[in-house]
């Protein structure tokens, strides 16, 4: 199986960190992992994004232009990419700060307020981390276990609180029925 | 097997040089290859290594050709429009027959050009750049473990010959993350340099580097010496990868980001029946031509996947004896073929003279 996927939204939402989680519990799977950032003048104050494949066999071309799954955190991204997603794809749409549902029908679109979810939980910066969970579960990318590995592996160990706040984000997303 | 990392390319060549006991770092930053500088900053003070962040350029690369002087092993790194300030600097350190590491993270051009990856730098890098009769050994990454790999391995080269090496990766590869496994990159014995500049100690001749000749003879001499090593490099050193080539009918060739690409479109061709394979050039120069030469004797034509409009394309005619058409399938200035594009290429090659 080979899952590509597209995180997309405003530079600071943790777009890039999310996509780096996601690629790192991939290849502590034993799968074959890339993630290919956007680089370009449009992260200063603007969209970011980053391209993560998760695949059983090598990875060719590391740019994800067709996602299987797309998480789309502001307006501008879904607008740009709700066309690129391959028909019977997803789309994980943070709900809070987009406020149009999907154009199109043939893709399994998923409303997320993880803004919301993440300022009444007390943890406004993580609803990257909320969205992410709930892609895990509905896409299967990668499991839900051993998620403390993960975060061990990329917060450093100076900011050792942040794990336990990042796995109850993932948590909450992985929970979430709406 | 050592335990696998996920690692920016960028940093996969700044730590892989580490471990194959490059103590000596000048850059100036540039995108997209500061990772590599940054990581330098970081690491090299903590080693008894140098980081310098030189005030040019210009500056970093003779302050290489210093280093290289005394025998140690000496990098530098930058991007496209940074790698053609260098030229002056890596010609005089290829006259004066010299080891050391230039990394090219390239980026559109010409000129400023822009910041998105590129393929554009290949003529620079593989036919001169810089003036005289001169090569660079010209190794092409096409993964964050060959970031690695091909770094240690240009030292080796280059120290064996006497040869300045470039690592020709691009923005994509510099950027991008994958597992990366360094735990078999470490530094190589101890080996006699005769040559190097490292105080006499009143025990024997100075030692003298340089790369001046005003006695035509002297110079022509010299010229000729290289000309034999670079003939052995040609005989020895070519690398490529040949990917479902053993039935093929077309031969898509491409390096780096563009092999990635290929990859995927070669795979994709399969599943219709069409019988196409890849040649991935690893080293550039000396570019592989024994196995295009081979294939021109079995496949119908051959297609270059380039980020650039079309230089590695001169080779592979050349290699090839024009016996077999070469087509190009290209996107320059920043933009990257998708695998439909170069899937689309070869369908119309595999329809022609049906």
């Amino acid at each position: 199986m080979t899952t590509q996927i597209l995180i997309a939204g405003f530079g600071g939402q943790g777009v890039l960190f999310a996509g780096k989680f996601l690629a790192y519990k991939g290849m502590l799977e034993d799968k074959q992992v890339s993630w290919l950032p956007s680089y370009g003048p449009e992260m200063r104050g603007g969209t970011a994004n980053c391209s993560i494949i998760i695949s059983d066999d090598p990875v060719g071309s590391p740019i994800v232009s067709t996602p299987d799954a797309l998480i789309a955190m502001n307006l501008p991204s879904f607008d740009k990419y709700e066309n690129a997603v391959v028909s019977g794809g997803k789309v994980f749409i943070d709900s809070t700060l987009i406020g149009r549902k999907a154009q199109r029908t043939d893709i399994d679109a998923y409303y997320i307020p993880a803004t919301k979810m993440a300022a009444d939980a007390g943890i406004p910066t993580l609803a990257n981390m909320i969205i992410l969970g709930k892609m895990i579960k509905e896409t299967g990318a990668v499991s839900f276990e051993n998620m403390v590995d993960v975060m061990k592996k990329i917060v450093s160990a100076k900011r050792a609180e942040l794990i336990d706040i990042n796995i109850k984000a993932l948590e909450a997303g992985y929970n979430y029925e709406g | 097997m050592g335990e696998k990392v996920l690692m920016k390319g960028n940093e996969a060549i700044a730590e892989a040089a580490i471990r194959a006991g490059c103590r000596h770092y000048f850059g100036y930053p540039i995108t997209p290859q500061t990772e590599l500088a940054a990581y330098m900053a970081k690491r090299m003070p903590k080693i008894g290594g140098v980081f310098l962040q030189a005030e040019s350029e210009v500056a970093a690369i003779n302050m290489v050709y210093g280093v290289a002087g005394t025998g140690k092993r000496v990098m530098t790194s930058s991007s496209s429009p940074g790698v053609s300030l260098k030229q002056e600097g890596i010609s005089y350190i290829a006259g004066a027959d010299l080891p050391a590491l230039i990394i090219n993270v390239q980026r559109g051009g010409p000129g400023l050009g822009g910041i998105q990856p590129s393929q554009s730098d290949y003529f620079q890098a593989t036919k001169g750049g810089g003036h005289g009769d001169y090569r660079l050994i010209v190794l092409a990454p096409s993964s964050v473990q060959e970031m690695a790999d091909l770094t240690a391995k240009a030292f080796d080269l280059s120290e064996k010959y006497l040869v300045p090496a470039m690592l020709l990766a691009d923005g994509t590869m510099g950027q991008m993350m994958e597992p990366v496994d360094l735990s078999g990159i470490s530094e190589p014995e101890k080996a006699e340099k005769p040559w190097a500049v490292t105080g006499t100690q009143c025990k024997r001749k100075h030692n003298i580097i340089n790369s001046l000749y005003l006695v035509p003879e002297q110079l022509e001499q010299k010229n000729f010496e290289r000309y034999e090593r670079y003939k052995v490099i040609e005989e020895n050193e070519c690398l490529y990868e040949s990917f479902m080539m053993d039935d093929a009918d077309i031969c898509v060739v491409a390096f780096g980001i563009a092999a990635r690409v290929s990859k995927n479109a070669v795979v994709a061709a399969r599943k219709e029946g069409i019988k196409v394979g890849l040649i991935r050039p690893i080293t550039l120069w000396p570019f592989p031509k024994a196995p295009l030469a081979q294939a021109a004797d079995k496949v119908k034509g051959f297609i270059s996947v380039e980020l650039s409009m079309g230089q590695m394309i001169e080779d592979v005619r050349l290699a090839t004896e024009c016996k077999k058409p070469v087509v190009l399938c290209n996107r320059t200035g920043g933009m990257i073929p998708t695998p439909e594009q170069v899937l689309e290429s070869i369908r119309n090659m595999a329809k022609e003279g049906k």
